[in-house]
Formats: C-alpha cells, structure tokens, sequence
C-alpha cells in the first residue's frame, strides 16, 4: 500500500501596514517561495490579517500546521510552542486564538492536527510598511526554525 | 459615600474600551460612561500622502472591516478623479465593488450572529463567560456552528474573488476596479463544493432567521425590553426609499420615524453633521446639527438601517423586512436587541445580492474604470457591517492629500452605546453591592448589540483581557475584578 503524502500548512496572520505586526504574513510569503524552491508540494501557505472561525475549516484537512504571529512578548528572537487546543477567547469576537481555532477545529470538524505556534518577536506596531531591522533578523532565524522542523516531520513521517 | 464601578477593558469587542458606572450613596446609577482609551491619528498620519493610494493604505486601519474602510476610499477617490459620486462607474466597476461589499456584510454579520450573539441567547446572559461560545454552540447545536464557520468562509471567498487578495486588497481603484470575475470563480460560488454554494447560503440565512424568531417569540422580554430607548436613526438609503448598503443619499429619521435629515447628498455630509469631542473619551460624538449637541445624536447600523428603509429590493429579505415592521406597528424599532434581529435580514439581503450579481454578465466583461476631470476634495460613503462609514479627502495640485476625515460606524454609536450602558446599568446594577458575571455581562452585551469596532474608532491593536474596578466616593479602590 502507498503511503500517503502528509499535509502541511503554515498559516501567518497579522496586519503588514502596521510595522513588525507583518512578521508572521512575511514569513508564510517566504515559505510558499521555499516550498516551491524545495517542490515540497505537501508543503501549503496562508495568511490573513487575523484568524478566524473559517480557519477552523482551513486547517481540518492538514495533519501539520504552523502558525505565525509577531509577538510583543519578552522573547529573545522567535519561540516555537506546542499548541493544546483551548475555548478560551483571548481576544475579541472579531479575532481568535490558534488555540481556539484548534479546538474549533476538533469540535465542528472532529479532527485536530498537530499544531504549532511560532512567535517572531516584533517591536514597532505604526501605520507603516515594512519591518524593523531587528525583527527582520528575528524573522530570519524564525524561517530557518520551521523550514529544519518541517523537513524532520517529512523524514519523521516517512519513517512512521 | 458613593461608589464608581469601572469595567476595562470590554471583552469581546475589538480595540480598548472602559465602562465607568458611578453610583451615589444610595446605590443609585449616578452616571456611566464608555470610554475609548488608545487613538494612533490615522487621519494625520495620511497627510502627504498621494490619494490614489488610499483605497489599500486604509486598511492599515483595520484588519476587521478593511474591506469596508477599502471602498469607501475608492469611492472618495472616485470623486477625485471625475468619476462620479458613486453612479458614475462602469456597470463592471459598480457591480464587482457591490459583491464585495455584499461579501464583506455576509462574513461579518455572520461571525457577529454566531459566533457572539448567538451564544448570548443560547445560554444566557447570566451564564458562565467561559462557556458562552461558538464552541459551546457546536457542543450543542453542531448544525448552527458549521453553518456560521462555512457562512465567514464564503463570504471570505466572495472578498478573494473581487478584492484579489485576503490582505490590503487591491480589487477597487480610483475610479473602479482592477478585475473582471473569472468564470472559475462565479462558478466556484454559485455551485462551489464543501459548502461553497449561494442557494446552501440563502437557505441558512433563512434558516438563521427562524431560529431567532423562535427564540424571539419565546424570550419576548430579553429581545424587546432589553436597554431600551428612543433614539434617532441615520443611515445611506437610495433615493427610491429602498434599503442600500453601498450607495445613495443620507436619511435620518427620528425615535417615531420622522424625518430630521432629508435624503442629503452625502458630499455635503458636512453641512449636516459635526462631531463633538469630550475629554473623558479619544472618540467623538457626532450629532446633527440642526437638532444641536444634547439631542442631535443618532444610531447607525443595522437597525438603524431598517429604520430608515422604506422597503428591500429582493424578494426574501423584503418579505421578513414587511414583517420586522409590522411587528413594530410600522414605527422605527427603538430595541437594541433587534440589532441582532435586523442583521439577520440584512444576511438574506446580502445573499440574495450576491447571487443576482454572479448571475449578472457584467461582471465578467466590460469597461473597468472610468475618469472625469480632476477634482480637489471628495467624500466616500458606504454602509460597513456596523453603520455608516465616511472618508472626507481634500488633495493639493500634486495629488497630496492635505485633508482627511473619517467618521467610523462605531464613532457614529458612540453616544448611543453610552445609552444602551446607563440603561442596562441603572436596570441590573442599582442597589447591588458587588459585582457579578452576569451584571457585567449585562453591560457588555448591550454595547455588543452595536458590533463596536473600536480598533476602527480609535485605531488600536487591542488585547482583551477585562477588568472591573470598584471605587469608593474617595477615588480609593474597594474591589477589583479580571475576567477574559
């Protein structure tokens, strides 16, 4: 029997006309090229201004998926976490957490891949284009991160 | 010794806002506020900046309603660039902006009923916060919370098909717009799979429909009592007195139906309406002037709306538009629990649009944009999900704009939400001793029945952590309470 291929999808969310608050948009811009680059067609991107309850139905067909967002939290450069599913909204009704969209996800769809979180750290959030220098390091080595975790899953993957 | 109850910021709804209830002696409501607490000065920050990039720079604003803030800068510049006030694009130009905005109000008063109100009326308002969501729903009525997820997903596809793009889209451009709709696409959300269907969109707005109407007919007091009172209402309407949501004059009518602003071309809105600014809050209150300050204020929205129509262009929507009215003896409903009621119809509206449109040829082919005779100053209205939406742009010789004003739907309810909360809270809080879920829940819900956007009004990022504070008449902290 042909094993079949996994699907993966990275999903960057935040406003690109805000300063580093584009980091995670960016980074699923940079992926799509990668994946392409690599012809790992298993490999999808996505991006909005912020998740929402559709991503619930975006996500139900993917084994893996990474999302992205800059993050004002005291983190270094990029952080990469686990996702455990939450109904907890830690926002607003106009937009959600990956966490809740995971559990929205099991709960509409009954299914729940594994998901994953990377944050990029950003630190100016004004109504401009482009990124801070040092967000654009962080982004660097963010993209770096999941490109090596995604090839590992691939590998992983075949092996199981 | 008196009391002041603070409630920061409000949950569930998008930007920083703060509730301050103060209460006398007696533990009688003496005043209540909502205050707007971040404002960024977008209108300055577009200063010098060339008008023909406003349509995308705007959705920086946002990333709620971009859609909403994206046409009505293409319809400002519409104006700077000879095009006309709205009627004077091509078929082409006209119809593909119209199915986006159709789109965009389809999304967003989709999530708004679902994933917000719906929870509300399915579990209570007393009910535990935690469990008063759409995932709640799905536990118990799985049918609803897929038909409100699939519901947000078309209406995306709808805004991705005309706009181009999922972020800063580029669909409307000075003077029209930069695509025809492909034969893929119409077909795709004519007859799409998974769910993807117009007629499967149709019958879910009706079905969403009677859902609230039973839910109305057995909880008359929540949907009709709750924080009720007489307001104005003002909203774009055209010129025939049918309901229009992308373009037309400006009516205002009175908490009985009279008319106070008399279908004005909204390139004067000027002329009509001002805007007061009071220094507890960074969001205006506009009012109109010819009623003046204290009196002048009015709703905008979806009520508003069906306030303001005299009947609805498709057959459906009409039919439940006759009803509503009816059911309020042909008077303006003062009830800001209707909102939820009136955002319903305006859902079936909005899918029977869509379909009329992706049936229409002129989406396919035809002239895309049009141009007249440069002009200096132009003002774009629409109708966003949550109420009426200026841009205002005054432009030097070299296409700078020098001048910019936007009033935002959530600006125009500000006085309004003020309302709703002094209501609410001299019903739920006077007299009480100490703080509840459900007394807090009160007091949001009742500013939720307006969708608010203050990211919008006031330009933040806004996280939502929420946060009740009790004061004594010394200012000295007596109790404090975090939820979200």
């Amino acid at each position: 029997m042909t094993q079949r291929e996994p699907r993966i999808l990275v999903y960057g969310y935040g406003n690109p006309g805000r300063q580093d608050d584009g980091a995670g948009v960016l980074l699923a811009e940079r992926m799509e090229q990668w994946a392409c680059d690599m012809q790992l067609d298993q490999v999808h991107t996505d991006s909005n201004y912020q998740l929402n309850l559709e991503d619930a139905a975006g996500i139900a067909n993917y084994d893996l998926v990474i999302f992205a967002d800059a993050s004002r939290e005291d983190i270094e450069d990029y952080r990469l976490d686990l996702l455990i599913a939450s109904e907890r909204i830690e926002f607003t009704m106009h937009a959600v957490s990956p966490a809740f969209i995971l559990h929205l996800c099991r709960e509409v769809f009954n299914h729940q891949p594994e998901a994953y979180l990377i944050h990029i750290r950003g630190y100016e959030w004004e109504f401009m284009g482009g990124m801070t220098e040092r967000t654009g390091k962080n982004l660097t080595g963010a993209l770096q991160c999941i490109q090596e975790f995604i090839l590992q899953y691939l590998n992983n993957w075949k092996r199981s | 010794m008196g009391q002041k109850i603070t409630i920061e910021p409000v949950t569930r709804v998008e930007g920083h806002g703060k509730v301050t209830i103060h209460l006398d002696n007696e533990g009688n409501i003496e005043q209540t506020r909502l205050h707007i607490v971040e404002f960024r000065g977008f209108e300055r920050f577009v200063q010098g900046r060339p008008y023909w990039e406003m349509p995308v720079l705007v959705q920086r604003l946002c990333g709620i309603c971009p859609v909403s803030h994206h046409l009505a800068a293409a319809k400002a510049t519409d104006v700077l660039v000879g095009a006309g006030t709205g009627e004077g694009l091509t078929p082409t130009g006209e119809k593909m902006r119209r199915l986006m905005h159709y789109g965009q109000m389809f999304q967003s008063h989709s999530l708004h009923f679902f994933h917000l109100a719906s929870p509300d009326l399915l579990f209570g308002i007393e009910s535990d916060p935690l469990k008063r969501n759409v995932v709640q729903v799905a536990l118990q009525h799985r049918d609803l919370a897929v038909q409100g997820v699939m519901m947000r997903k078309y209406g995306q596809e709808v805004i991705q098909a005309t706009a181009g793009k999922k972020i800063h889209g580029t669909g409307a451009v000075p003077g029209g717009i930069n695509k025809h709709l492909t034969e893929e696409e119409r077909e795709y959300l004519l007859h799409g799979d998974d769910y993807m269907d117009i007629d499967k969109m149709i019958s879910w707005s009706q079905d969403a429909l009677e859902f609230f109407k039973a839910y109305h007919k057995k909880n008359k007091a929540i949907i009709d009592d709750f924080a009720e009172f007489p307001s104005s209402h003002l909203s774009l309407i055209r010129k025939d007195g049918a309901l229009d949501l992308y373009h037309g004059v400006l009516r205002a009518v009175d908490h009985e139906g009279k008319k106070i602003l008399h279908d004005v071309d909204y390139q004067e809105y000027f002329k009509y309406i001002d805007e007061e600014v009071r220094s507890w809050s960074y969001m205006k209150f506009p009012y109109l002037k010819e009623i003046g300050k204290n009196n002048g204020w009015y709703t905008v929205g979806p009520l508003a709306r069906m306030n303001t129509a005299e009947f609805i262009d498709t057959p459906l929507a009409q039919k439940e538009f006759e009803f509503f009215k009816q059911y309020n003896g042909g008077k303006p409903s003062n009830k800001p629990m209707h909102s939820h009621w009136a955002r319903l119809i305006e859902i079936l509206h909005s899918a029977e649009k869509i379909k009329q449109l992706l049936l229409d040829p002129d989406l396919m082919e035809g002239e895309l944009v049009t141009r007249g005779n440069k002009q200096f100053e132009g003002v774009g209205v629409v109708e966003a999900p949550r109420g009426t939406l200026f841009h205002h742009y005054k432009i030097e010789e070299n296409d700078m704009i020098s001048m910019a004003n936007l009033i935002v739907s959530t600006t125009n309810n500000n006085q309004p939400m003020n309302e709703a909360v002094r209501q609410v809270a001299t019903r739920v809080m006077t007299g009480r001793k100490e703080i509840t879920e459900g007394m807090m829940n009160a007091v949001e819900v009742a500013i939720r029945t307006y969708d608010p956007c203050l990211s919008c009004a006031t330009h933040a990022l806004g996280q939502m952590p929420i946060e009740f504070e009790l004061y004594n008449s010394d200012n000295k902290l007596i109790e404090r309470k975090y939820k979200g």
